[in-house]
């Protein structure tokens, strides 16, 4: 990382730290005096929000910690107790259990923000690449933390999750039956999620410390995907960025109490209220509600190694996109093809996850399929073809030209913020 | 600088200032459930009390029981115990506050000041030594009585040699306070409720 | 502004449209009646709370037990409203299992405020073997965990339906002399048929309420009706009982944030101003 900021202690005691650890000089020059495009729309927020949700997560979590039991025949129990007896221990678990939620919903917004207005292509491939890896572990530490509770979804998603990695050849039946420590998911299963649920959120916020870092070499992107040219096209992150984040993260706060305060239970499953039984699979196991795209790719191949591919698959192709597409221009608002086609990708995405909840069978299967081709075609042929074939509209000469010319009333022609 | 940048200037300082302090006022409050929630909780604050039988306990006899998670020495004290207790001068203890829950904050620690009057065989104390929280051995110490080669009452603590006399008043070694008295309440003749 | 409000569109869209849980076969919604304790001010009755305990006593606990929920939450705010003396002399008329005592044997003694519920049997095995083959559920948690209907914005608005749910089924029951030829035809032994039964429509419990088979202590008719709300309510208390604590602070904390979100708001607009 390269200073942005001519620091210069004024104190004693200044001076004396920075000659031994430059501290000061790393928050002035990367925290508050780093050079941002000054056009940032509040799409851009979200890695600010993303990065309240993951200290949310990890200090309710150390509190749960406090009080949970892993333990087959009592943690069930104990989650028990500390909704009923715990001091504010209902509103720890909601916020926990919420939160992860919110930091799905605030991911996927982060993710699709990249992918519109192109964050991903050179030379922030790498800040990407982390980014994907980032997603990874999100979604492992989730899985592994929804089992915890051990309630009937807990069981039977970890048992259904663990026996995907049964359908590798020759040795599936080994790993999983590592994975379990036994013959089924039991208590050594339990206490092993239990281990690496707490710490996996630590690898994330090392990852996330990468994140940054991979985004400040390069600086950040901007939604006319345009490069920073001069002085003139950006501001200093404080007090600019920080108030305007801080502004979009009590937003998005209200939402998220919202949900904790009001419908705690709503994005969870009700059969998760009963304990977990070995013996008695309830009727439909569903995952939560941001696996549920996958889940639908899972199912809809009709071989049980196929499926386990088509679905990590469909995750690990996200590492290939900034090779795929093939468009020299960044932003999706100056390619009107791309536009298209990337509004018809999310709402591919969303119709796989409304399908993922439905039941395996008729139509659901049929649709499940069609939109998986497409899901992987919108990577595989589509995203290559549209930057030979696209013209994409005439770039704006630099950021701050883009934001005098939008000034002008005359030419508010461009739709996005 | 003119009057209307001047008043500019104030009005955007106190918009700043008090946004900071509501943002303040809001982690702290914040914080607080996070704290709180490491004090004991409904199910640990509603076994905080526990019901005790005296018959069975013979005299010179003691019995531990466990209360809040601490031991409770219950003693049926011998005749000569609670006589070698009354006969010690105030002015010998280095505690000379009764540190009995049931009493008002700094009475004398007096034997009868010790137990519940009238129920003078039971002593009833907490077996924490006051010094750094070690259970002290019964019928050990400089204090005990000793017929023979028997010693009767008075308790000494292991861990840093903590003496303590018969009515559980501290006499020599580290500790500071008197082994306290929990609150307890008779509930029948035989029959004691401590908490 | 147009991708701003077809993202927000999605993203809603992407939140509210997996209501994961499915109804079971040919399940009935369950009867959507009303409860004092819905939406984002309703709270509890605590009337209809200290009734729907009695039904609870007197006739559910014969066969469910309720292990989560101790007698002392009976005198918590939030809840039935009892006294502690009160909370005391109902405790006592359980009896618990303790012990063991000095000769290593298990007791049974008169129960106590920090005590659970007792439950009827000692294990899942006794109390089927009791029950024709059928367990009882622990019913602590019920009303959370047996949703009444399904979609996505129904739930949203009107709940899960967990009361609902209960109210439903033991309201629901169709006597057998009412039942078509080919529903007799495939009764299950001991089986009642109940279409809101979440597990298929035979089920092992037989119609639990008759009319007036509690005296209620406020003279309120014990009608079947009566009771059947007033333990679904009871039973949405014991499985939220931070129900109305849980509401109060999320209005502090919703004023709160939004009088924040304003000061963020005009903060922000005025660092801004200079630059645009």
């Amino acid at each position: 990382m390269s200073g942005h900021s001519n620091y210069q202690p004024t104190t004693a005691f200044g001076k004396w730290m920075h000659e031994r650890l430059p501290i000061m000089e790393l928050v002035k020059g990367q925290a508050l005096d780093f050079p941002t495009p000054r056009n940032l729309n509040y799409w851009y927020t979200f890695g600010g929000i993303l990065a309240v949700m993951l200290v949310v997560q990890i200090v309710t979590g150390v509190v749960l910690v406090m009080h949970y039991t892993p333990h087959v025949d009592y943690a069930f129990a104990s989650v028990e107790h500390i909704m009923r007896d715990v001091n504010s221990g209902w509103m720890i678990r909601y916020m926990h259990a919420n939160g992860a939620s919110m930091f799905f919903i605030a991911v996927y917004i982060h993710i699709f923000r990249g992918m519109y207005y192109g964050s991903y292509k050179a030379p922030r491939e790498v800040l990407w690449m982390i980014g994907v890896l980032i997603y990874l572990v999100m979604m492992a530490t989730a899985f592994m933390g929804y089992v915890l509770p051990w309630g009937q979804m807990s069981f039977w998603g970890a048992k259904v999750i663990t026996n995907l990695f049964s359908a590798i050849p020759f040795v599936g039946d080994s790993i999983t039956t590592l994975l379990w420590g036994g013959y089924s998911v039991d208590n050594p299963t339990l206490n092993r999620f239990f281990s690496l649920h707490y710490l996996l959120p630590f690898v994330l916020a090392a990852l996330v410390v990468l994140h940054i870092w991979a985004l400040h070499v390069p600086g950040n992107n901007n939604p006319t995907g345009v490069s920073v040219k001069s002085s003139q096209d950006t501001l200093p992150f404080h007090p600019y960025y920080t108030m305007k984040d801080a502004f979009a993260i009590v937003v998005f706060l209200m939402f998220y109490a919202a949900w904790v305060f009001f419908a705690p239970n709503y994005l969870g499953h009700a059969i998760n209220y009963q304990e977990a039984n070995p013996l008695v699979t309830p009727a439909h196991i569903v995952p939560e509600w941001y696996y549920l795209p996958f889940y639908a790719i899972l199912r809809a191949i009709p071989d049980k190694l196929g499926g386990v591919i088509a679905m990590f698959g469909s995750i690990l192709i996200l590492f290939a996109l900034p090779w795929l597409d093939t468009s020299k221009v960044r932003s999706g608002n100056y390619r009107p093809l791309f536009k298209g086609f990337f509004w018809i990708f999310a709402i591919v995405c969303v119709a796989l996850g409304y399908l993922g909840s439905k039941p395996a069978e008729g139509l659901y299967v049929v649709f499940s399929r069609i939109l998986t081709v497409y899901y992987f075609a919108h990577f595989l042929v589509i995203l290559p073809l549209l930057g030979l074939l696209e013209t994409p509209k005439p770039l704006p000469s630099s950021i701050s030209d883009d934001v005098l010319a939008r000034k002008r009333p005359a030419t508010a022609a461009v739709p996005a913020e | 600088m003119s009057t209307a940048e001047h008043a500019d200037s104030s009005r955007r300082d106190f918009l700043y200032i008090a946004t900071g302090a509501v943002g303040a006022v809001g982690a702290a409050l914040t914080v607080w459930p996070f704290i709180n929630q490491m004090n004991p909780d409904a199910s640990v604050l509603a076994l905080a009390s526990v019901e005790v039988d005296l018959a069975p306990i013979a005299e010179g006899q003691q019995i531990t029981i466990k209360w809040r998670g601490n031991p409770v020495f219950v003693r049926h004290r011998l005749p000569a115990e609670i006589e070698a207790a009354r006969a010690v001068p105030m002015t010998d203890l280095k505690d000379p506050v009764a540190r009995n829950a049931n009493l008002p904050e700094g009475d004398e620690a007096t034997d009868v000041n010790r137990v519940v009057g009238g129920k003078e065989q039971f002593l009833i104390m907490m077996g924490v030594c006051t010094h750094l929280g070690c259970v002290p051995l019964a019928n050990e110490g400089d204090y005990a009585v000793v017929e023979g080669n028997e010693k009767h009452g008075g308790w000494f603590c292991p861990c840093h040699g903590s003496h303590y006399d018969t009515a559980g008043r501290i006499r020599k070694g580290p500790a500071p306070q008197n082994l306290a008295v929990p609150q307890y309440a008779y509930l029948s003749d035989s029959k004691i409720r401590i908490g | 502004m147009n991708m701003l409000k077809t993202l927000a569109i999605a993203a809603a869209g992407l939140a509210l449209s997996f209501s994961a849980a499915q109804a079971a076969e040919g399940q009935m919604p369950a009867k959507g009646i009303s409860y004092s304790f819905e939406g984002p001010f309703g709270v509890f009755d605590e009337g209809q709370l200290q009734r729907g305990y009695k039904v609870y006593k007197e006739v559910c606990s014969a066969c469910h037990s309720m292990r989560y929920v101790y007698f002392r939450n009976l005198s918590q705010p939030g809840g039935p409203g009892f006294s502690e003396e009160q909370v005391k002399a109902l405790a006592a008329t359980f009896t618990v299992q303790d012990g063991p005592n000095e000769e290593g044997e298990m007791f049974e003694r008169p129960g106590l405020p920090s005590d659970h519920f007792p439950s009827p049997f000692p294990n899942e095995q006794a109390s089927r073997a009791a029950n024709n083959g059928a367990y009882p559920p622990d019913l602590s948690l019920i009303t959370k965990a047996r949703p009444g209907w399904y979609g996505t914005f129904n739930q949203l608005v009107n709940g899960i339906g967990g009361p609902q749910y209960v109210y439903s089924v033991l309201t629901g029951y169709t006597p057998d002399e009412e039942l078509s030829e080919e529903l007799l035809k495939e009764q299950p032994e001991g089986k009642h048929y109940n279409p809101y039964f979440a597990n298929g429509h035979w089920i092992g419990m037989p119609p639990p309420l008759t009319d007036d088979q509690v005296t209620y202590d406020d003279g309120t008719k014990a009608t079947v009706d009566q009771m059947a709300r007033d333990v679904s309510a009871f039973l949405a208390w014991t499985a939220e009982p931070k129900m109305e604590e849980r509401k109060r602070t999320g209005f502090m904390v919703m004023i709160y944030l939004g009088i924040l979100a304003l000061m963020l708001y005009l903060v922000k607009k005025r660092i801004w101003s200079k630059v645009h």
